[in-house]
């Protein structure tokens, strides 16, 4: 008696899964463990007074208060973006096109230097912001907005204009030829086709945002309980030796960065349910 | 509701989309525009729509110039090819979609809605599939669908894009015959845009033959098709033979073949294009016979109700096919085999000068 053979008609779920599950672990399961695994040598007494004290707590605040930020403003002048670039065709489009994409290659740090040059109180902008309108921009958290929008623009555009380019333009014919004018045609037939990619764009953007270090600690100006972002927080008590310390408000963060990630899919698979885009 | 359009202009870059079109649409009336792809008879239907600004030109409809109105205000249910559903929304709230978008002032309640929305769907017969997204759904029953999201508003026409376009056969031809009935029922005037000939003879009340952004013919399925005004009209419905010839003395000679007591109208020594429709031809086999262009049996097909015999042409008619079709009895009875040199006689033979037809004509 032989029983038959079961199999499917992908072939290899079993090695690539196994390969999977073994290079996820070894690039990120296993480093990502080592955090807590050193965080362990800290008491709970010990541990919470490490991530609790005032620095720290203003650092978070400021960290994933100025990332919300940015990825919210990323959201809304991204999809302008995209959908000019989509949309109309003018000279230099192209050029504009690659543009987006230069926060990407730019190393961080001379995005930092370049944009600190233009905003400090001296630079070529900051002089008239904080010279006529008082408010200042570098060396302040609002230098750490500017920063972040910065690095994040790109995430968003990426992920709205694919979906963007595949929208028939009958759809809004059919809803104008419905009655609807231009805000309910936006409202009701395009916002909840691109909301998706708008949300996944502000994921990225967000989390690429609250690992940021390289361009903010230039602009940040780094006034402690002012202007302080958490990693830099983590690369003062590296400066001191302190790994535990250090490790301690990395796993803060890691497991926030985790959670909001976790709650954005979630909103997702909910508004793609909704919608009957996945059953 | 009545629709006209006088002096129609559209052009996209070099290529003229549509040359000066004078058309009239009475009210009730179910017209097909039929005509090759690139006639300008979806560019017709959707400047009609207000989709599309004409350069020049006016769509009138009840009366009123309509031009300057955006497609929001004109009233006109659209139905595009591809459907365009909303694909987040369900078939309910699809074709509840135009009712919710109205001005708070003259929406109804979601109650008179939801009533509205249930009896059109019964119309086309899908009352079952209300919750259901589009991607669920067969293309014939998106079709219908997008039909009932275009009533919902109560056009005062109906405009349609190809709207059996992407179906397969099957489907189309079930649609179609709905698409008629409902059109019975309601008579709402509606246009549709088709490149399919069998569509467009069966469905419609009247035809509009377009080619090259003008219109060739308008007329009844009947007279369009028994009664072609021009050569393109006469190529494009239906198969038809086509001969080069000369009418002298009221006789059609083609190469060395004549054909009796044809072109009794034309002058001696005109040039002409002589069309026949496959039926409209006999076969004969005597070859003493003079009367009749001469031609050499290529194969019978013999399926279905008539039996079709293609020809090649001989002579000075080389390199040309032609087709005839007959009754079975009357192939059993002339017994062809292939290679076979057999005269062709006209019953009927439709002329036309020859410098009546554009070179680059669909013939």
């Amino acid at each position: 008696m032989s029983s038959v053979k079961s199999f499917s008609v992908l072939p290899g779920f079993g090695l690539s899964m196994g390969f999977t599950l073994v290079y996820l672990s070894l690039i990120i399961l296993i480093p990502l463990s080592a955090v807590f695994i050193i965080t362990s040598a800290l008491t709970w007494t010990e541990f919470w007074a490490v991530v609790t004290a005032p620095r720290v707590v203003a650092s978070y605040k400021l960290s994933f208060g100025a990332s919300l930020g940015a990825a919210a403003i990323n959201s809304v002048f991204g999809l302008m973006l995209a959908w000019v670039l989509v949309r109309y065709s003018f000279p230099g489009k192209k050029i504009v096109d690659a543009l987006i994409d230069l926060p990407f290659a730019l190393p961080t740090a001379v995005a930092g230097i370049s944009l600190t040059a233009l905003y400090a109180p001296n630079g070529w902008l900051g002089q008239f912001i904080q010279g006529s309108l008082g408010i200042k921009v570098a060396f302040a958290p609002l230098g750490v907005l500017v920063a972040l929008v910065f690095i994040g623009l790109p995430f968003v555009v990426r992920t709205v204009q694919p979906v963007l380019q595949d929208l028939e333009t009958e759809l809004e014919e059919a809803a104008s030829s419905l009655g609807a004018n231009r805000w309910q045609t936006f409202r009701y037939v395009l916002m909840p086709i691109l909301l998706p990619a708008l949300m996944t764009g502000f994921a990225l953007a967000f989390a690429r945002a609250v690992g940021e270090y390289g361009s903010v600690i230039f602009i940040a100006g780094n006034i402690p309980m002012v202007s302080e972002i958490t990693p830099l927080m983590i690369i003062t008590k590296l400066e001191q030796y302190d790994y535990t310390g250090a490790t301690a408000i990395a796993a803060v963060m890691l497991v926030v960065s985790f959670v909001m990630l976790l709650i954005i899919n979630a909103l997702q698979s909910w508004a793609g349910k909704r919608t009957g885009r996945n059953k | 509701m009545s629709i006209e359009v006088k002096n129609l202009h559209k052009q996209f870059g070099s290529f003229t989309a549509l040359d000066d079109i004078s058309l009239n649409f009475p009210s009730g009336e179910l017209v097909a525009l039929l005509g090759p792809s690139g006639c300008g008879k979806t560019t017709l239907l959707r400047i009609i729509a207000g989709l599309e600004q004409a350069d020049s030109g006016s769509v009138i409809l009840e009366g009123d110039d309509a031009s300057a109105t955006h497609v929001r205000e004109r009233q006109v249910g659209f139905v595009f090819q591809h459907y365009a559903l909303f694909k987040h929304m369900t078939v309910f709230d699809n074709v509840a979609f135009g009712l919710r978008m109205k001005p708070r002032k003259s929406r109804p309640s979601e109650k008179v809605i939801a009533e509205k929305v249930h009896r059109l769907l019964e119309l086309v017969q899908l009352d079952w599939l209300a919750d259901r997204f589009p991607s669920q759904l067969s293309g014939g029953q998106r079709q219908r669908i997008a039909l009932a999201r275009a009533l919902a508003v109560e056009p005062r026409v109906l405009l349609l894009d190809e709207p059996f376009g992407a179906l397969d056969a099957k489907v189309r031809k079930e649609l179609r015959r709905w698409l008629r009935k409902l059109h019975d029922e309601l008579h709402i005037t509606s246009i549709f845009v088709t490149h399919d000939q069998e569509e467009a003879l069966e469905v419609a009340d009247r035809v509009v033959m377009m080619d090259h952004g003008k219109v060739e013919q308008v007329g009844t399925p009947d007279e369009v098709y028994n009664q072609p005004e021009t050569p393109f009209v006469y190529g494009f419905l239906g198969s038809v033979n086509l001969f080069h010839g000369r009418v002298d003395d009221g006789h059609l000679h083609i190469g060395d073949d004549v054909i009796h007591n044809q072109g009794e109208n034309y002058d001696h020594g005109s040039e002409v294009y002589a069309f026949a429709r496959p039926h409209e031809l006999e076969i004969v086999t005597d070859n003493e016979q003079v009367n009749g262009l001469s031609a050499k049996v290529n194969r019978v097909l013999s399926f279905g109700l008539n039996s079709r015999v293609e020809l090649d042409g001989i002579n000075s008619a080389e390199g040309q096919h032609f087709e005839v079709e007959l009754n079975p009895q009357r192939v059993d009875e002339l017994s062809l085999t292939s290679g076979q040199i057999v005269k062709l006689v006209p019953s009927k033979l439709k002329l036309f000068h020859r410098d009546s037809i554009n070179k680059d004509s669909h013939v």
